[in-house]
Order: C-alpha cells, then structure tokens, then sequence
C-alpha cells in the first residue's frame, strides 16, 4: 500500500468514525442510563437531516448570508432532539420501564416505522439538498486528493462533542447524578436522585445528539426517503462493539468500524458492505458484552 | 471409608479478596451440617464452589472420591449434588405445580430422546402432587410463583432441588426473609421432609437457635477460613465462634452476625 | 388449564382440511397465491414463535428464510434438480445445519444481544449475496419449474393449486410435529428458560442446549417456509428475502400472531398480509405507520397477540 492511498484510507476512515461516533453516542448514553435499546434513534436521525436540508433551504432562499446555515444545524438539531424526545419519553417510553429489554426494543422499532411515514407526510417524497454550507467552507487538497472542508469538521465536531460529554460526565454534579444512575439505580432513588428527571433529561440528550448527527451530515448527501434505516443498524454495530453504554466504547467502536470500512472500501470493495457486521460478530464472539461493557454483579 | 463429599485445600480469591483459604471438610452419610458465618465469611461461595457455580483458584472437591472440581452445575446436579438459593431461584410466571413439572421432566430426561417424551405423563403428575404434599404447598398448587408468600417460594425452591433425588442438599440460609414466627413452622417441614427422603443436609444458617436445634455438626466460617468444626453443643461455645461469629449477644442472628464481621 | 382437552391437534386437522377443499373449490387464484405466501412465512413464524417462548428475539431469521429460498434456486440451476420432494427437504436441511453452526454462538446470548446478533450475521449474508454476480446480485435470478413427483403442472393455475395443496399438508404436518414438541420436557424449557436459566442448570440441564436446539429448528422452519415462498415466486433475490427489513416482518407476525399456539402463525400471517394487501390499495404510501402503530397495540393491550383473542373466545363458548 503506497503513501497517497494509506493517508486517503486514514481521512476516510476518521471521517467515517467521527460521522459513526456522533450518531452512536446518544444512542449509547441513552441505554447506559435507562437500559433502552432505542431504534427510533434512527427516527432522530432522519428528523434532524430533513428539518436541517428544510430549514438551509429556507434561510438560503431569504437571501441571508450562506455562513448563517450552519446556525440552522444546530437550531435542526435542537429542536427535533427536544421536541421529539421530549413527546417520544412522556407518551411512550415513560410507560415502558421495568418491561422486557425485548419488549422495549419492539416499541421503539414500532415507532421507528411510524415516524418514518410521518417524515414522508411531513416533508414529501421528494429528496432535499442543502449544499450551502458545504459551498461556504469549499474545499482544500491532502495527499493529492480533493476533500471538502466541510466533511473534515466532521472529525472536529465529534470531537468538540465527545470532549463536552467527557467533562460534562466528569465535571459536573449533574453527570455525577447521571453516572450514579447508569451505577446503580436502585441506589439512586434510595439517596433521593429524581431519576424520572434523569431520565427524561437523559433522552432528550441522546435525541439531540442523534438529529445532529442527521442535521451535519444533510449538507453532504441527498436527503430522501429511507435515510434512517441503515443508520440504526450501524450505530447498533457501533455500540455493540464497544460496549453498551460506554462512551469511551462509542469512540473505539467508531474508530474499528470506520477504519474498517475505509479499508475495505479501497482496498476489498467486495466486503465493503458486510465489513461493519463481520467486526461486530468477530467482536461479540470473543467478548460477549463488547469491548468495553461495565462489569455485571453476582446472581446469587 | 470414602467421605461423601470432601474438600481438599479449597482456595478461591477474588481480586485481592480470599473468599477462600485453604478449606478442608470432609461430610460423610446422613449428616446434617450447618455452616455458620458472618456476611462475607465466605459460606455462598464455598456453596457456589461445591455445586459449580465457580471454580476454585486451587484445590478439590470430592463426591464419593470421584473428583467434580470444575464440572458444571448440571453435570454436578445429575451426580447428586443439589442445591436451594438465598433468594429462590423458581420460575415466576408458572404455577407451583407447573414449576415442580418442569423440574420432575428434566430430572426424568437422562437422554435427549427423554427429554422429548410428553412432560404431563401421569405417573410424573403423581409425583408433583406427593411432592405438594410432603412439602405441604397443595393449598397453593395452582398458584403463580411470583405471587406465593416468601415462605412458600423457599419451600417450593428447596422442593424442586429435591425432585433429582440427590445424595446431598445444600441449603443457602433457607430462613433468610422469613419472619421469626415462621422461622421453625417452615425449618419443621423441610427437616421433616428431608429425614424422610433420608438425604445428606449442608445449610448455611444466621439464627443459631435454628443451628442448635437441627444440626449434628456445625463449621463457622471467618473471613474465608474455618475457625471451628465440632457439634453444636461444643461449636456455640468456643470463643472464636462467640467472638467472630455471634458477637456479643447470642440470639440476635444476622444482625449480630454482621456487627461481629465490623 | 391442564384439566381442559387439548384440541389443537383435532384443530388444526379439520383447519387444513377445510382450507385445503374450501380453497381450491372456491379461492381466486389471488387469493390463493396470498394464501401461499402467508403460510410460506408462517412456517418461518412458528419457528420463531418457540423462540419467542423463549423471550429471544431474532432479528435476522431473513438469513435462513433466504437461505432455503436460494438452495432450491442453486439446485435448479447448477444441478436441473426441481422435484419438490427433494428441494424442500435440502433447503430444510442445509438452513438447519447452518443454524447448527451458528447456534454455538447464538446460543451464549439473550435479550437484545441475541436480537442484534442474528441481526449481523444476517447482513453478512445478505452483503455476500449482494456482491455476488454468479446469483444475480440485487436481482436475484429465477427458478426453475417446479416438478411435484416427477409431474410438472402445465400452467399458472395449475402449479398454485398444487402448490397450495402440498402447502396445506406440509403446515399440518409441520405444526403438528411443534405442537408435539412443545408438549415434551425440552419443548416446555421455553418460559423456564425466560424466567430462571440458573434454576434450570441446577436442574440439571443446560439452558444453551436448549437454546441451540429450538434455534437450529427455528432455522430449518424458516428455510422450509423461504422455500416454499422461492418455488411459488418463481424467483429469488436478496432484497425481498434476506434484507433486515424480511426479519422485522417475520418479528412482526410473530408478536402479531402471538405465542399461545401453534396455530396461532397461520392466523397471525394470513392477516398480516391481509392487512398488507388493503393498506397499499387504500392509505399507499401508511404501510409502515400501519404496521407500527398495530405493533405498539399489540405490546400494549395485547401481549398475547391475535391468538389470545381466539382462545378467550373458546374459552368463553366451554364455560356454557
């Protein structure tokens, strides 16, 4: 392998982990915490992508300088994960603790399905492309070979995030609360943590992290009908080998799988599209719970 | 004369903790032995050694002089090992009767070809209802496990070890969240039961009333050692068992027991 | 419940029977052909129904339901072999020597890692299959003409009566032999298992044994149902029966059907695709907030699926 085509593997492949980490790591905060294997994650994702082309759209045709799109990102982000996981943890997901992990995982595969057909009554059919912000930050070459800028911030915001939710987690007294809550929630309500507003404030997190996973990357695809569906089965790849509900999991999960594909896409095209479940069944078969599961306790 | 279950030089550490330290006990027929111990003393997980639930860092077990250390618990329970859970260990969303059913087709299924004859054969039935009989839990024969009172969900956990007709039964703390009042109403039926099915019996006991008045032999277990093994009469008066064991003041069971850990 | 007959058995005879004379005096053949497919996918779900007994999910039983369908369209085509006595068996066979093998793994897993695992081994067939140009790649390839005993139906018509005959005896015949099953000592370790895996080692048996063994039967019933589907299609392709989202349909009827009985996947697949059938003619474009929302429903009011509303219906009428 010469020079030119590991340093072309090696962007891919960061690119690729940081886009895998962003949208995986609400999806593994939220079953740290809450024990919840949440599939409409998926729905998040697409909501996010679709509101974000919308609004680019939008501010793009009032003639407003084209910098201001990526402040529709964030607002796209924010207000799909709050409104969303806000309606999605009070009328369902509340009613659902204590139940069958199972159990849980058909609800929200449920609700998957029927937030995908509310996008298509939303939105239409019709594919959206909100290609500003790509445009504003052009593009720039590395080892020969033209990049956008744009999808090179991908590696810095899954930076910037994974840093604000490592001291956020560390640092402060309400990720304290949270990680006494993934700890041991018995315990938790017993030293008087509210962990119903835990948990609602858990979810929406995880939403808000999952639209803004969609709501980043819409600039660079085509957003059309179907978008949410192979994101949940490569952040559950993702989470799985990592370890689920491990944030430092999330990043290592994201890195083996990105690298992987990046890999397999220059070099083994023919493996391109099962490489990310290949990794994760090699993983699960030698380490059953991930690579970085947190401990389980004695049975009896 | 073999023993017919033995411990040689037991170890087992976890981490930096010894659960463990060179256990040796020898238990021969008919014996009713009760093990004794602070929390934390290591009397579950010598249990959980003997029955396969986890292995010894080093040492052996014996049954009759054929060495099981390491087999797996099914392996160990068809040998004639059987056991009862602190917390039973039933199947919740079944009724009593079913769960003794379950319990009576799986020790009847040797092969896999048994196992797949029909499980509601009479003469297994039969079976169920002397067993809901012997261990007086008729009245609630058809109800669902998760529903029985704490007493009978032990009575009925200490039942379904018995279904396999082992040699030994060890028994982890059968009176642990039973009322003082229930207390010998329930260790009554299952001392009566077990004499009748003529089985070797190791239970793991806080109340030393119920040791007393039960047991022929007693090990006390500090901090993964065994500090006296003698009969009751002799054990409840020595005064490492007085001091790490039952504390100050007899009588008060587990939470004296965990004082004299402390 | 134990004092009640069981008429399961006596059911499900008279059941087939009807269906097999009422169908084939009065069914249009679209109907019929919808027939055929439900019951082609309910073998599928009565595997997974055990499964389900279990508390185990599968996410991924597309892989055998692909599996079978594409062993009786390899053995038309590289071997000329179309007799049904001889396809169906294979495809049965190889899914269930497949999910032999893959159950060593399967059979250390529950909950949602069970779900996804079978998941991902799923896509990997399902990538292979897809990269594959010698069987078509996304578009698959078709089937030879089936031939039922050395004869072969001269037309359209004559091939689904036929077919939907042979299916009739085959889903008797299969349900009969689960519902049998189920009533042995390993057939009952389906809620044991849910409930207390400790208690049923210390039993003496192993739980993962038992795993494995309704997982591999879960695996040939899906790959007779896929084959059965293949032969009526006339073709195969990875998108319509190996794709994740075959699996979640299959997870659907299941929970839809619900685990009381073992005629319970027939019913549960019949309107299922009844359903499907009169959603894409009168709300196109709902059918997947359709399928949710009777999913949410199901989990929510109705944990024992269709079936449960029948057997209280039967339950009512013996109380009389």
């Amino acid at each position: 392998m010469d020079f030119a085509t590991a340093i072309t593997i090696l962007i891919d492949g960061l690119v690729f982990s940081s886009y895998l980490f962003l949208v995986s790591v609400g999806l593994t905060i939220i079953f740290g915490v809450m024990k919840i294997l949440n599939v409409a994650h998926g729905s998040f994702y697409a909501w996010g992508a679709y509101t974000s082309a919308y609004l680019i759209g939008i501010w793009s045709n009032s003639g407003l300088p084209d910098a201001g799109t990526f402040l529709m990102i964030a607002v796209a982000a924010l207000l799909v994960g709050v409104v969303l996981g806000l309606f999605l943890e009070r009328c369902l997901i509340q009613f659902m603790y204590g139940r069958d992990e199972v159990i849980i995982v058909l609800a929200t595969f449920a609700t998957f399905l029927i937030l995908e057909d509310l996008i298509l009554v939303v939105f239409g059919v019709d594919p959206y492309f909100a290609y500003q912000p790509m445009m504003v930050l052009g593009s720039t070459q590395i080892g020969g070979i033209m990049r956008d800028v744009y999808s090179l911030t991908l590696i810095g915001l899954a930076a910037v995030v994974g840093l604000i939710l490592w001291v956020g987690l560390t640092k402060t007294k309400w990720g304290r609360l949270l990680t006494a809550v993934i700890h041991d929630r018995e315990i938790s309500v017993a030293m008087g943590i509210d962990v119903t507003k835990v948990f609602i404030l858990t979810f929406v997190l995880g939403a808000v992290l999952g639209a803004l996973g969609g709501a980043y990357v819409a600039p660079t695809v085509s957003v059309a009908p179907g978008f949410g569906i192979d994101v949940i089965v490569l952040s559950f790849a993702v989470v799985v080998i990592g370890g689920m509900g491990s944030i430092p999991g999330a990043i290592i999960g994201a890195l083996i799988v990105g690298i992987a594909r990046a890999i397999a896409v220059h070099k083994l095209p023919e493996v391109e599209l099962f490489v990310v479940y290949g990794v994760m069944v090699a993983v699960l078969v030698f380490r059953p719970e991930g690579l970085f599961a947190p401990a389980k306790a004695r049975k009896i | 004369m073999t023993a017919l279950l033995e411990a040689r030089n037991l170890n087992k550490s976890f981490g930096a903790v010894n659960a463990a330290k060179d256990i040796n006990i020898s238990i021969t027929d008919h014996e009713i032995v009760g093990i004794i111990g602070a929390n934390g003393a290591g009397k579950t997980t010598f249990v959980n050694m003997v029955t396969g639930y986890m292995n010894p860092t080093s040492g052996q077990i014996l049954f009759s002089g054929q060495d099981i250390t390491g087999r797996e618990p099914r392996e160990i329970t068809r040998l004639g090992i059987c056991r009862s859970f602190q917390v039973a260990q039933v199947f919740m969303t079944a009724t009593v009767f079913e769960n003794l059913m379950i319990a009576l087709g799986i020790a009847e299924s040797k092969t896999l070809f048994d196992g797949l004859r029909r499980m509601r054969r009479p003469e297994v039935e039969q079976k169920a209802e002397a067993i809901l009989n012997r261990y007086r839990i008729s009245d609630y024969r058809d109800a669902i496990a998760s529903t029985l009172p704490q007493g009978v969900r032990k009575l009925l956990d200490i039942a379904m070890a018995m279904v396999a007709e082992p040699k030994i039964l060890l028994l982890d703390e059968p009176t642990s969240g039973i009322s003082v009042e229930e207390k010998f109403e329930l260790m009554d039926v299952v001392m009566g039961a077990l004499k009748e099915e003529g089985v070797t019996v190791l239970f793991i006991e806080h109340d030393m009333e119920i040791v007393e008045r039960y047991v022929s032999r007693v090990i006390a277990f500090y901090s993964g050692e065994i500090i006296c093994d003698a009969p009751p009469a002799e054990a409840l008066i020595d005064p490492k068992v007085k001091e790490f064991v039952i504390g100050e003041d007899p009588g008060h069971g587990e939470v004296t027991a965990e004082n004299g850990h402390a | 419940m134990d004092m009640k007959r069981d008429w399961t058995l006596p059911g499900l005879t008279v059941g087939f029977a009807l269906i097999a004379v009422v169908g084939t005096l009065v069914l249009p053949d679209w109907l019929m052909a919808l027939t055929v497919n439900s019951f082609s996918r309910a073998l599928a779900v009565l595997g997974l129904m055990v499964l389900w007994r279990c508390g185990l999910v599968s996410f991924g039983h597309a892989l055998y339901y692909g599996l079978g369908a594409y062993v009786v369209a390899l053995l038309g085509k590289d071997w000329g072999i179309s007799e049904v006595l001889i396809t169906l068996p294979a495809a049965a066979l190889l899914s269930g020597l497949v999910g032999f093998g893959i159950g060593f793994i399967m059979r250390r897993y529950r909950e949602i890692f069970f779900a996804m695992l079978s998941l991902a081994f799923s896509m990997v067939m399902y990538g292979i299959l897809v990269k594959t140009e010698a069987l078509g790649s996304t578009d698959g390839f078709s089937i030879e003409q089936p031939s039922f005993m050395g004869w072969t139906p001269e037309d359209a018509t004559e091939k689904l009566h036929t077919i939907f005959l042979m299916l009739c005896f085959i889903c008797w015949a299969v349900a009969a032999l689960v519902h049998r099953y189920l009533q042995s000592t390993l057939g009952n370790l389906t809620r044991a298992i849910r409930d207390n895996e400790i208690r049923v080692e210390y039993l003496g048996i192993s739980a993962q044994h038992a795993v494995h063994i309704k997982y591999v039967m879960s695996a040939a019933l899906a790959g007779l149902g896929g084959a059965m589907l293949a032969i009526s299609l006339g073709q195969v392709d990875p998108d319509s029966m190996v794709n994740w989202p075959v699996s979640g349909e299959l997870v659907f009827v299941t929970i839809l059907s619900g685990p009381g009985s073992v005629v319970a996947p027939f019913i549960g697949s019949v309107l299922f695709e009844l359903i499907r059938t009169y959603a894409f003619e009168w709300v196109p474009g709902a059918w997947q907030l359709i399928v949710g929302a009777t999913l949410l429903v199901i989990i929510f009011f109705l944990p024992g699926g269709v079936w449960s509303l029948i057997s209280r219906a039967i339950g009512k009428r013996e109380d009389l």
